[in-house]
């Protein structure tokens, strides 16, 4: 990635060879598509009654939810003092479906779509579905781009957890079910449950869109904290994924720090990579005071 | 002696065509880790048999290839390609004189070079992937190696 940053041309290259190499992709996973549409076409009626029906309720419980929403948006836009409602903040969506997954070579997290540059998409562009959030586009190419998700290792996503809004970072553990927090004090206030919502912070997502939800928080005297979540979307076997685009001018929409000043939009932004080990606040912290050992009461020994 | 052997190019690319496809295949993760990297061993194959045919430049180039497909820091497979595969067509002679589980032993060593190219080009872009996984499929390379010439000799026209 140094060399592909060094220079313009190498970028402008690779456009083109992955161009290139995108109906051998569309090819090599062409068996796949095609055991999936015959799964597909072959759904037993009684399967497709109980999948309707269960959409249909869906459907109810969403309108329901939105009618409600509609007025508390209102509400919110006048408790605000702004005349109208807001813009809607995801201007609109596009539907993509994974071409490949094979990506997941080792611990990489990574996807091949089928929608690209000729489709609006851009690079650092937030990538969900219908759960919580996916992950981002890193490399776009004509027709495809490429996804990386949010729990591969290399991805750092700006949190904020929903019950306190302390912000921190959710970095990717290479696991497809896990997100590691480990930018969180030992006495921060966390419990397992809760769930983390996009701080809007970096640049590349908006505020308030969940992502995970702490599965399980690790306390040891001798190392720090180790908080685990669990992504909200599902990761695995994953076919179809939504593309969303943000209308820069809602409050919510990702920020954006240019010369010192905080604007929005984030077409030029690319993505956060984690921060670099010596810039943690951890061991300075812990050099000064050492840390207290947690306090364990006997209850909550008994049922670990 | 007369060569009988047609080292066309068109032969090359088919083989590696099939070999491009074969390594990125989408396959379920715990088969997928024990794949061995069937381009390499084709690029190897024909740097040892038919140097002049394929050799660096056919490194590069399907280097070149794998770096597109997986996604991976452009030049990084084509740099680990090219070199083993100048060590491959400078010694072909050797090699190409050795048994079939001596060359399997040789490619053994050519893999593991392969991967600890890559490896250290991983750490110095910044992305270290130390899962001792990404080894296996040196060993089941050199596995497969004796299957994978009779199938390229086959190919190439000799028995």
């Amino acid at each position: 990635m140094a060399l592909d940053r060094r220079g313009g041309w190498i970028v402008h290259a690779r456009y083109y060879l992955s161009a290139a190499a995108y109906p051998l992709q569309l090819a090599v996973s062409s068996p796949a598509q095609a055991w999936r549409w015959t799964q597909d076409s072959l759904t037993a009626r009684e399967t497709l009654q109980t999948q309707n029906a269960a959409l249909r309720q869906r459907d109810r419980e969403l309108s329901l939810k939105l009618m409600r929403l509609d007025a508390l948006e209102r509400e919110n836009a006048e408790l605000r003092g702004l005349r109208g409602a807001l813009p809607a903040l995801a201007d609109h969506w596009m539907a993509a479906e994974v071409v490949l997954d094979a990506e997941l070579k080792g611990a990489r997290q990574h996807l091949l779509i089928n929608r690209g540059a000729l489709n609006g998409v851009f690079k650092g562009q937030a990538v969900m579905d219908n759960f919580g959030l996916l992950g981002q586009t890193t490399r776009v190419s004509p027709w495809s781009s490429e996804v990386i998700l949010i729990t591969d290792p290399e991805h750092a996503v700006p949190v904020e957890i929903d019950r306190t809004g302390v912000h921190t970072i959710a970095v990717g553990t290479g696991d497809p079910d896990s997100l590691s927090l480990p930018y969180l004090p030992a006495n921060a206030d966390v419990k397992a449950g809760d769930l983390l919502l996009t701080s809007g912070l970096g640049g590349v997502f908006p505020q308030g869109y969940p992502v995970a939800r702490i599965a399980e928080i690790r306390h040891d005297a001798t190392q720090p904290t180790q908080i685990r979540a669990t992504p909200l979307a599902h990761l695995e076997a994953l076919h179809e994924v939504t593309l969303v685009w943000f209308q820069d001018s809602h409050p919510a929409a990702p920020t954006h720090q240019k010369d010192g000043v905080t604007t929005t939009g984030n077409a030029s932004l690319q993505r956060q990579p984690a921060p670099a080990l010596d810039l943690l606040p951890v061991p300075a912290f812990k050099r000064l005071t050492p840390a207290p050992p947690v306090p364990t009461n006997p209850a909550h020994r008994d049922d670990q | 002696m007369i060569d009988r052997t047609q080292d066309s190019m068109g032969r090359v690319l088919l083989t590696v065509v099939v070999a491009l496809v074969l390594s990125v295949l989408p396959l379920p993760p715990w088969l997928s880790a024990v794949r061995p990297a069937f381009l390499v061993i084709t690029v190897l194959y024909w740097s040892i048999t038919a140097p002049r045919v394929g050799g660096i430049g056919l490194g590069f180039f399907c280097g070149l290839a794998l770096d597109v497909f997986r996604g991976a820091v452009l030049g990084q497979n084509a740099l680990a390609l090219t070199a083993i595969t100048y060590v491959a067509v400078r010694e072909h002679q050797k090699i190409r004189l050795k048994p079939s589980f001596q060359q399997a032993l040789i490619m053994l060593g050519a893999l593991v070079a392969y991967e600890f190219i890559l490896f250290a080009i991983d750490g110095w872009t910044g992305h270290p992937m130390t899962s001792p996984l990404r080894w296996i499929h040196a060993l089941t390379g050199a596995l497969i190696w004796p299957l994978a010439t009779a199938v390229l000799d086959r190919v190439r026209g000799t028995r």
